[in-house]
């Protein structure tokens, strides 16, 4: 479904910020595939849904999705097949116009001029009843009433209305209390696994990252680094990926320690003493 | 006495067309377009000549057009130029100057005083009915009727809504597979067509147009959209759309009944000058308060 062919991607290319976000990348996702991606800050994971996203071009490589290369299509071109949620839970929904609106936009069938119907509604009804959280009866109020937990269900909803062929989840629950994310999370395998969504999932989380779908990827420094799946997935422990992620993460915290120079160490140092 | 609420609803009717612009492009797309002045103006020249020329009926469609291609250049500005939204506002209403100028071949106002308008068209359709004489009102009331209907028939269509989450949550949109260009292109459009009728209406209503018909238009919606909000901000669409009118009627309400008392003309801009002021900071300064109030207190007992 999903094809990376050695995509690469440097920012500020040529001045002294210079950074490999990502670095010859290769990643192919089956139909249908739900994999969870691991990795320090910095690693590039955000960076790695961006490119696929089509926030940005790569600078080699090529993107190919369901069989179509859609290395330079534009992202809201991209967007048509592809649903991406992001850790803000205020992200993803219209706070000003009403629960019915915002599925109805994301429902997106038939012309511009077409007005939702009836039935429509209630389709809408009978998904809002999946979320158990009571907002079937909430049609006409407004998004922006609802609480995080509340408008990050309804933007995971929103995002699988139409199946996409990949959904793209960003640290998706990470804003939300240990109860309201569970739910999230149930709610996200849940629809994942009845339609079959390819799904590609950023967690910090090392229970969800070897517990959610079926395959874990750990990124550093741009690259994957872990891919593990079926058997060895199955017999991997929490300690173990925790071991393997600290191996990375210090090796990148030496790297951070290798780029301040005494000036500017010292200046930290000041600027923690005052706080 | 009568006299007086009866020149405010006419007026306010249709001035209530360009409210409801403003409540597409500023309340649901989220852009002020200060090229309203010289769109209303636009659409008071465009409909005059048209209806001197030609016939009072095709002046309608004839400003809307006009004000609908005022729009598109005004949104090309922003969306595929890459200037600022005010500013693209701000050119557009400073080219129209000329090109207003230029429609009247180079005269600052038509008059209209021999040729038949929509007013009269409708006078003469009501013949010897009791409601000849409201026939100014009827036209106004027609029009703000019509339009407000349609904006919120549209508002509920899947554009509609794609505008109004452009407004609401550019991110969003963007996201999903709509281009913000492409709403707010439309929306820019449809707004400035009704900005267009709004001022075809008004000078035909004052039977003259001249060049400085819409100066202070902008100001003086914004205020009306303002106690429209206020007072019917909350709920459905169509109950926004007739706070809008009655925001509208209301302002020119109080602009005929201070004439009355003897405030000058000229004071108008003024009037609805301070009323944007206050109605867009007050919401500010409400919050502002208990903390001024917080830190004079302590100011007063010394640290």
């Amino acid at each position: 479904m999903l094809r990376l062919e050695h995509i690469s991607k440097t920012f500020a290319p040529g001045t002294v910020n210079e950074k490999p976000a990502l670095q010859d990348l290769s990643l192919h996702l089956e139909k249908g595939e739900f994999a969870t991606i691991v990795g320090s800050n910095g690693a590039g994971k955000s960076t790695l849904f961006n490119a696929i996203a089509g926030s940005f071009l790569v600078d080699s490589g090529s993107v190919t999705l369901a069989g179509q290369d859609v290395t330079f299509l534009p992202e809201h071109q991209r967007a048509k097949h592809m649903s991406r949620l992001f850790q803000d839970p205020m992200g993803g929904t219209a706070p000003g116009m009403t629960i019915g609106e915002n599925l109805a936009l994301a429902a997106g069938r038939g012309g511009w001029l077409s007005r939702p119907t009836r039935e429509d509604r209630e389709r809408f009804r009978e998904r809002l009843r999946l979320l158990n959280m009571g907002l079937e009866d909430r049609m006409d109020q407004p998004v922006g009433l609802l609480s995080g937990g509340q408008r990050q269900a309804l933007t995971l909803l929103m995002a699988t209305m139409v199946p996409p062929w990949l959904l793209l989840l960003d640290e998706h629950t990470a804003a939300l209390d240990p109860a309201t994310a569970e739910k999230v999370l149930e709610l996200t395998r849940r629809i994942t696994r009845e339609e079959g969504i390819t799904t590609l999932m950023i967690t910090h989380d090392m229970t969800q990252a070897l517990t959610m779908g079926s395959r874990t990827l750990m990124m550093d420094s741009g690259r994957i680094v872990l891919d593990v799946r079926g058997a060895e997935r199955e017999s991997m422990t929490v300690e173990d990926l925790l071991r393997r992620f600290r191996e990375g993460a210090g090796r990148a915290l030496e790297d951070d320690r290798v780029l301040l120079s005494r000036g500017q160490k010292k200046k930290v140092e000041e600027n923690e003493e005052n706080v | 006495m009568l006299s007086l609420i009866q020149a405010a609803l006419e007026l306010g009717l249709i001035c209530s067309l360009t409210v409801l612009a403003l409540f597409l492009s500023y309340s649901m797309l989220g852009v002020c377009d200060l090229s309203t002045d010289g769109c209303f103006t636009l659409g008071a020249v465009v409909g005059a000549v048209v209806a001197v020329s030609g016939h009072p009926l095709l002046s309608i469609p004839a400003a809307m057009g006009a004000g609908m291609v005022s729009g598109f250049v005004t949104a090309t500005l922003q969306t595929r130029m890459g200037v600022d939204s005010l500013l693209s506002g701000i050119i557009v209403n400073t080219g129209l100057y000329s090109v207003n100028i230029a429609i009247m071949e180079g005269a600052s106002s038509v008059s209209l005083n021999k040729t038949d308008t929509v007013f009269t068209l409708l006078r003469g359709l009501l013949g010897e009915t009791p409601l000849a004489g409201q026939y100014k009102l009827l036209t106004a009331l027609l029009a703000a009727g019509v339009m407000g209907a349609l904006l919120s028939l549209f508002l509920g269509t899947r554009l509609g809504l794609a505008i109004r989450a452009t407004g609401d949550n550019p991110g969003m949109v963007r996201s999903s597979s709509i281009n913000t260009a492409f709403t707010t292109t439309v929306g820019l459009c449809l707004s400035n067509a009704l900005t267009g009728l709004s001022g075809c209406l008004m000078a035909q209503y004052q039977k003259n147009a001249e060049i400085n018909i819409g100066t202070g238009m902008l100001t003086i919606a914004l205020a009306s959209l303002l106690i429209g909000r206020t007072l019917l901000g909350k709920g459905t669409i169509p109950r926004r759309a007739v706070g809008m009118a009655v925001g509208a009627i209301l302002f020119q309400l109080v602009y005929t009944a201070a004439l009355r008392l003897d405030m000058p003309g000229f004071m108008l801009k003024l009037v609805s000058a301070v009323i944007v002021a206050l109605a867009i900071s007050g919401p500010y300064l409400k919050n502002q308060w208990p903390i001024w109030r917080r830190r004079m207190a302590q100011g007063k007992e010394g640290r």
